[in-house]
């Protein structure tokens, strides 16, 4: 039996569970790709940004690994860790909102879906918040929308551009409206960000969905999406249920959304920094620049 | 209900045999009354969901008509269509102009296809954002009446962009300098609510909802039925009692006992009178000072702990 029959095997006869099909790209030697089954070396896959060289899929990253393959090496430094989810509302379903997050903590090494921190990319400073979907689908909560606000405030008060990367199933309903106002908190720093000239560069992966869609991801000055991401607002399931009939393939892709003029780039993983670094050299961004003044707010500006 | 319905038919009865129960009659319609009272008083959040959504509930033009002494409605998004579901214009509230909007459900089976029960698309939001951007212009105080299932979920709203719609009007109603003045006075579902819910000021009906996930869809999310709707609406804290407690909510307007359709006059003067009292504080501060008033409100909704 060759290697690749022996892994064949392995699956077939249910000797994988599901979480053990997880850490194949973790622990395992060979990584799998979910999409066209091809089998690659772990260690070249993620030399390869976790895409399938085979057929171009672009696999889920989490956080820590996305966050080297965007800032330049030794510049990280973590902001806003020591936030902590409460449980405001005392929910309970089926398990209590603690208990999923203790299990999300578990799997995940993380303390919540979101990673921020400040950092360069070639050089030029930024504020980079990551999301991670492995955290309880990388629902939005209190403490997401705390560290994005911080860190976009942060980035305003020094002068950074704010690139979030978003990768999430939307409002985290465990927290109620304290997490639907979360996207009317970060839009709020973002809005502050913008009237001083500040960029802000959204980058939507596989999926951004729901309230992160209806707020911050949609906000930025330029937004990039990577290829075959699901980028929607309202739930496919949803939306099948309300109109009773199958959805078009292809809907709430990324590449739907260029076609609609919502994206304005679909951008490979490898060129992600690339072109993330163009993009802040054509802003001048750390550039110490001539004196721009802040625009005034509307009014004053309407009553000259 | 049931008793009013007996005391009708007491009514009748003595009149049609010409007998003389009037003082009986007046002591059981109080005993009723404060029946009713206490009834309302504690109604468990299933039933505040149930009277946010009773069809016969007043929704925004019902209120616009009872609240100001003038109104102009207006229409279109100047982008692509006009929304039925989400209506807007010009009117004076007391003695201020004002642009006041609001989602719109409808009032029997056809008014409600057209309005879309309520839910708008992405021109809804955009006709929104411009009557806003208007109304800033001009410095007229902004008034957003809630009342929706939710923003519409559907092929077309995607293609037009729903999540950019509602976060277009996040980011831009932290933007203006003239006072803010939300309600919910229905349903406040989701996205679709909060599109039109950054204010200075947020009050909220007695019986009104507001909340993250319909209970419905977060009894098939979390519990995989249906069947569990009544743990998710106590899960979700959704009534204005309990968003008040967690500073979602300034302030809770009363409603008549039953309900705001039971008397829509007295619903409507209720909510009048809050209406103008917080307008009258908000114009004694300057543009700048309301406009960081707004964003400092929203800085302190969340809840977390620093370790």
């Amino acid at each position: 039996m060759d290697l690749i029959e022996w892994f064949k095997d392995r699956r077939k006869n249910g000797r994988l569970t599901k979480e053990q099909r997880q850490r194949e790209i973790a622990d395992g030697l060979w990584t799998k790709c979910v999409s066209c089954a091809a089998l690659h070396y772990t260690k070249d896959f993620q030399l390869n940004w976790c895409v399938c060289p085979a057929c171009g899929h672009h696999e889920r990253v989490g956080a820590p690994e996305r966050i080297p393959q965007l800032v330049d090496p030794d510049s990280w430094v973590s902001t806003d860790d020591h936030l902590l989810a409460n449980d405001p509302l005392g929910f309970n379903d089926i398990k209590s909102y603690p208990e999923r997050l203790a299990q999300a903590r578990e799997k995940t090494g993380l303390s919540d879906a979101i990673v921020t921190g400040l950092a360069t990319l070639e050089g030029r400073p930024i504020a980079l918040g990551v999301m991670d979907f492995r955290f309880m689908g990388g629902s939005m909560g209190s403490v997401v929308g705390e560290r994005i606000t911080r860190l976009v405030e942060r980035a305003t008060a020094e002068r950074r551009a704010a690139i979030l990367v978003c990768a999430s199933g939307g409002a985290r309903m465990q927290e109620g409206v304290l997490s639907l106002v979360q996207m009317a908190r970060t839009s709020a720093a973002l809005q502050n960000h913008r009237s001083q000239r500040q960029l802000f560069v959204s980058v939507l992966t596989n999926p951004t969905t729901g309230g992160v869609t209806a707020s911050f991801a949609m906000l930025g000055d330029i937004i990039l999406a990577e290829p075959k991401a699901t980028i929607g607002f309202a739930g496919r399931r949803v939306i099948e249920q309300t109109l009773r009939q199958k959805l078009p393939e292809g809907f709430q892709t990324s590449e739907f959304l260029l076609k609609h003029g919502f994206v304005d780039r679909i951008v490979e993983r490898a060129q992600l920094r690339p072109t993330l670094a163009r993009i802040l050299r054509l802003h001048g961004v750390g550039q110490v620049q001539a004196y721009r003044p802040a625009p005034q707010a509307s009014i004053a500006q309407d009553q000259q | 209900m049931e008793l009013e319905a007996r005391l009708d038919d007491i009514r009748r009865f003595a009149e049609e045999n010409n007998v003389d129960v009037s003082a009986q009659l007046a002591e059981i319609e109080a005993r009723a009354a404060e029946l009713r009272r206490d009834l309302y008083a504690n109604l468990p959040p299933k039933d505040i969901l149930q009277l946010a959504r009773n069809p016969k509930r007043p929704s925004t033009l019902d209120y616009i008509q009872l609240l100001c002494e003038e109104w102009v409605e207006l229409h279109g998004d100047r982008l692509f269509g006009d929304d039925l579901a989400l209506v807007g214009g010009l009117a004076r509230l007391g003695d201020h102009p004002v642009v006041i909007m609001g989602h719109q459900k409808g009032r029997d089976t056809k008014d409600n296809i057209q309005r879309n029960f309520g839910m708008p698309q992405p021109e809804g939001y955009r006709k929104a954002l411009r009557l806003m951007d208007h109304a800033n212009h001009f410095q007229l105080p902004i008034i957003a009446l809630i009342d929706t299932p939710g923003a519409h979920a559907g092929v077309d709203a995607e293609q037009r962009g729903q999540g950019e719609a509602i976060a277009r009007n996040l980011q831009h109603m932290f933007s203006y300098e003239v006072p803010i003045l939300c309600a919910v006075i229905g349903e406040g579902g989701s996205g679709g609510a909060l599109a039109i819910g950054v204010g200075n000021r947020m009050l909220m009906f007695e019986y009104a909802v507001y909340s993250v996930i319909s209970p419905d869809s977060c009894s098939v999310i979390l519990w995989r039925d249906k069947k569990h709707i009544e743990q998710a609406a106590n899960a979700l804290k959704i009534t204005a009692r309990d968003l008040k407690q967690l500073g979602i909510v300034d302030e809770i307007i009363p409603e008549p006992p039953g309900g705001a359709h039971r008397d829509p006059q007295r619903a409507a003067a209720n909510l009048k009178e809050a209406l103008l009292r917080h307008l009258d504080e908000l114009l004694t501060l300057d543009g700048p000072t309301r406009r960081t008033q707004r964003y400092e409100k929203f800085r302190a909704m969340a809840r977390f702990q620093e370790i």
